[in-house]
């Protein structure tokens, strides 16, 4: 159920803002389009990797002999063959794609076979023996905190098992504790939780001579083509990484992966091609998802509800590796400033290693657990101080083209209109209230892009070529479609300065040895920089496409309009030869990088800051019930602020598949462990939505305009899963009147909440405190001052 | 040393096409549509009957692909998504899909596309409870499951 957006000049555009199908909705409905998985090269042998069974162990022997030995085996590596560490971050290159010393999880890989069918792969890796010598298990935040009696899970950080440490002060925060007139603490938890692809991940490379091509479901080819080339250590030249079509990311492909290295590595010695896929049971333990956070949160607040003051701690488990570690930590803290005017802000923040797989980013990054547990504490703020929720939120929301306390410039902003729309379409302020039955509402915002690379350069972080000839017009990109429409987005933007329709237009994407760069499918970035660079390009050739016209027909070029498939009066193939015939070969380029400034200058400055940030609201209708606590959503409400909608379906699909998401982690899922296993590495035991348990989602979409976007577009991949989750445990609260402080909110945890209140006790579930963490002293950041505050 | 699998003749009947193959007798039909007929258009994510990708009609009826040996299905009609479309004519539930959202990254279409299928061939008018009801073994993490719902419908409302 959809309400028509608003805020668009009608008749000004063609095609951008229709809702036409995906360019690639055909090829996928007919089973046409070829995934990772699909590809099948003549040769081709099959990998599988054997993996650790011990959440953490020294490896003492490892024999290949017996497994090299066996019939149908080209070949066996281990560790010793792949030496050289990597990882996404610079600052924690902390992987072997093979370990040779010491596995840190039940999954860790430590050798890779390549034969001639899956099978004997499978049994060749059974026939290594790994002799280990098991240590004592870090399974959770307390534990890791504390020395361990055997040696720390990494040699680089510390103390104990802390990976990364983060304090910053942006004001004066205790001047505005001392102001407040009321001051509130809580605790929260944030289970971890997976991204569930529906696609295992999959990756062939094939070889010729010393240069390799790999074919994988990766999010962001370019990282991967760096760690492969790293690695392998081959020039950048000799590696070239294909993005697959992909069946599903929400950031669990975003790491370069062992079994990716494995191929190459396995392909590059065999000469022949070679192919892993995982099973279910591996992409579990492969992971990369949802951190589990404790977060501790003090705000101050004066007689009105406006924010004087607000201190956020928090602690990651992060897993065994560092992975995208360091910028999870920080964007637990980064974007609370980005709804609220926030004057004064203290953030410290912990990630520590354990011995479970290793986490990463899973759509909203690091954001989700801080964002819950804000919006639950302004809920029970508002409850103090005997101040409407909505209000009390509304006193405090950031202004459009203003800059935070740390630093980020905020720019367009439709937090005030998605409140208005969703509380208005939801009826939610003349609710009747009556036991068993809640509303909750919550706001969030979230990055179009992040402003920095992951590794520090000049470049841009989007380029696009655009080629018009004879054999039509084809569009060049490094960006990765992986369901979220970006081919879709970059065709219609490509389409609507030509004059042409999305169909139009050829994609080559994704594709290192092909394609210019683009940084990946990560941070909701590729409609505002991938978008942005494929208007510049076509924009040039429709430049040099009108000049041939108006030449031809001796007119001002102004006069040559571009539309349906014509420039001025002549069809578009023939203006195209007119242009090739005047300026050769027709080829035109894009380029976008984030501007200057829109961040501070600090330590930990890199993470937050955005070219623009949309905004959502929710509103959660629900019944639960009081006995057995289980949690029935009838309805979201969710309102969004697009900018512009460059295909309203897509974008429409986005916000469903995000309140989806946002539901599943509220309700349900968890990536949670027992004695160092998941307990739940199946589809079956990994609890997710289905068609029954999915409520109808009505859409709200709001054009603010961004002056930055292409078209004044914003993202909507990872934003409207936010506030979906603190709105369901407000609901939880006006239903049952108890707070489950804890996600995700299962019935077992309600009843417990509904138990503590007959008994008297505080009518609540969560945890109870937040652990002593050794932050370092504070980083003091002085606040922009008005003038640079007001942009 | 492992000793060489004895494979064994099958036929199949698939998307109208007598097939007659050699095949190890514990491969699953997922794996011999393909690995065998390169029908990949089937898709597998869990290969434990628990998440639908690999749902393929047999007689009309949606079935898991990774839970059926080929053999079980020996005399029966097979379609898998490559078979749906009338030529290049796509069918009206492929149509909807495209039109209505009903896909993102495409990978659990194939088997969704094919159980509304079923569904619309038993009963061409279903209320949005009863679609639910008919697809709820397939998942899906894009959509949120809205734009299958609306494709359904469409595809309901427009017949074969």
């Amino acid at each position: 159920m959809t309400t028509p957006a608003a805020g668009r000049e009608a008749g000004e555009l063609h095609v951008v803002g229709k809702g036409l199908p995906k360019v690639d909705a055909a090829a996928k409905v007919t089973g046409a389009i070829a995934y990772a998985d699909d590809i099948d090269l003549p040769g081709m042998l099959f990998c599988k990797l054997l993996r650790s069974q011990h959440p953490y162990a020294r490896i003492v022997s490892i024999d290949t002999s017996a497994a090299r030995a066996m019939p149908g085996v080209v070949a066996v590596i281990t560790g010793d063959d792949l030496p050289v560490k990597y990882g996404i971050m610079p600052t924690c290159e902390d992987e072997l794609a093979l370990e040779h010393e010491k596995v840190r999880f039940v999954g860790d890989p430590v050798a890779a076979v390549a034969a001639v069918d899956e099978e004997t792969a499978l049994a060749a890796c059974r026939a290594i023996e790994v002799g280990y010598e098991p240590l004592e298990a870090v399974e959770s935040i307390e534990q890791a905190l504390v020395s361990p009696d055997d040696e720390p899970i990494h040699g680089y950080a510390g103390p104990a098992n802390v990976h990364r440490l983060a304090a910053l002060e942006f004001g004066d925060v205790d001047a505005g504790f001392a102001e407040a007139a009321h001051v509130r603490e809580d605790v929260f938890f944030f289970e971890g939780n997976t991204h569930l692809p529906m696609e295992q991940h999959s990756a062939t490379a094939q070889a010729v001579g010393d240069k390799v091509t790999l074919w994988s479901s990766t999010q962001d080819p370019h990282y991967v083509h760096r760690a492969l080339a790293k690695v392998l250590g081959l020039p950048m030249g000799s590696v070239r990484v294909v993005a697959a079509p992909h069946g599903g990311g929400f950031g669990g492909k975003c790491d370069p992966f062992s079994h990716e290295i494995a191929v190459c590595k396995l392909s590059l010695m065999t000469g022949r091609p070679v192919k892993c896929t995982l099973t279910r049971e591996e992409v579990f333990y492969t992971h990369r998802g949802r951190h589990p956070v404790l977060m501790w949160v003090r705000t101050g607040v004066d007689r009105d509800g406006r924010i004087l003051a607000m201190h956020f701690r928090s602690a990651l488990d992060g897993g065994a590796y560092g992975s995208y570690g360091p910028a999870s930590t920080l964007y637990t803290g980064a974007l609370q400033t980005t709804t609220y005017a926030i004057p004064a802000y203290r953030f410290e923040g912990a990630r520590v290693f354990t011995n479970k797989a290793p986490c990463g980013p899973k759509r909203g990054h690091g954001t989700p657990q801080p964002r819950f547990a804000l919006e639950v504490h302004l809920d029970k703020l508002a409850a103090d101080l005997g101040i409407d929720p909505v209000e009390l939120r509304r006193r405090n929301y950031v202004r459009p083209f203003t800059r935070t306390v740390n630093w980020l410039r905020i720019t367009s902003c439709g937090l005030g209109e998605v409140t208005d729309r969703v509380l208005e379409a939801s009826g939610y302020e003349h609710r009747v209230k009556r036991p068993g039955h809640g509303m909750g509402f919550a706001v969030s915002s979230y990055m179009c892009g992040a402003g920095l690379p992951i590794y520090w350069n000049t470049m841009p972080h989007s380029e696009c070529i655009l080629n018009v000839g004879r054999g039509g017009v084809t569009l060049l990109s490094g960006a990765t479609d992986i369901g979220q429409g970006s081919d879709t987005v970059l065709a219609t933007i490509a389409a609507e300065e030509l004059g042409l329709s999305p169909g139009d237009i050829r994609l080559v994407t994704g594709d290192t040895g092909l394609t210019p760069v683009d940084l990946g499918s990560y941070s909701s970035r590729v409609t505002f920089m991938a978008g942005n660079a494929a208007r510049e390009a076509a924009a040039r050739m429709r430049e040099l496409l009108v000049r041939a016209v108006a030449e031809e027909k001796g007119c001002a070029p102004d006069e040559v309009a571009v539309a349906d498939g014509r420039i001025g009066l002549i069809a578009f193939e023939e203006a195209a030869a007119l242009a090739e015939a005047r300026f050769g070969a027709l080829s035109t380029r894009g380029s976008y990088t984030p501007p200057q400034g829109i961040g501070g200058r600090y330590k930990g400055a890199g993470v937050g800051p955005s070219p623009a940030y949309s905004y959502s609201a929710a509103v959660v209708d629900l019944d639960a019930d009081g006995r057995s606590g289980e949690i029935r959503v009838n309805k979201v409400w969710l309102g969004h602020d697009i900018g512009r909608s460059i295909n309203e379906l897509a974008v429409r699909g986005q916000v469903e598949g995000g309140v989806y998401m946002g539901l599943g982690e509220v309700l349900m899922e968890a990536q949670a462990y027992r004695d160092g296993l998941l307990r739940q590495p199946s589809m079956l035991d990994y609890k997710s939505l289905t068609f029954l348990d999915m409520p109808e989602v009505e859409t709200i979409l709001v054009e603010t305009l961004d002056p930055e976007g292409p078209y004044g577009a914003k993202e909507v991949g990872q934003g409207p899963l936010l506030p979906v989750i603190p709105a369901v445990v407000s609901a939880v609260h006006e239903a049952l009147g108890v707070w489950v402080d804890e996600v995700p909110v299962t019935p077992d945890k309600v009843v417990r909440a509904l138990d503590a209140r007959a008994k008297g006790k505080e009518p609540r579930y969560g945890p109870k405190s937040f652990p002593q963490i050794p932050y370092p002293p504070l980083v003091k950041v002085a606040p922009p001052d008005a003038a640079t505050a007001a942009l | 040393m492992r000793p060489p699998v004895r494979r064994e003749v099958l036929r199949l009947s698939v998307n109208g096409e007598e097939r007659e193959l050699l095949v190890r007798p514990y491969a699953t039909l997922l794996e011999v549509l393909r690995e065998e007929l390169r029908l990949t258009g089937t898709k597998h994510g869990c290969e434990l009957g628990e998440c639908g990708a690999c749902t393929v009609l047999v007689g009309g009826v949606p079935q898991l692909s990774c839970l059926l040996l080929p053999a079980q299905v020996e005399g029966a009609e097979v379609t898998t998504i490559e078979g749906l479309a009338d030529g290049a004519t796509l069918d009206a539930v492929q149509r909807a899909f495209m039109e209505r959202g009903g896909l993102q990254c495409g990978y659990c279409t194939p088997g969704m596309v094919l159980a509304a299928r079923a569904l619309l061939d038993a009963n061409p008018s279903p209320t949005r409870e009863e679609i639910r009801e008919a697809l709820a073994g397939n998942l899906c993490r894009c959509t949120g499951y809205a734009g299958i719902l609306d494709a359904v419908e469409d595809a309901a409302r427009s017949g074969r």
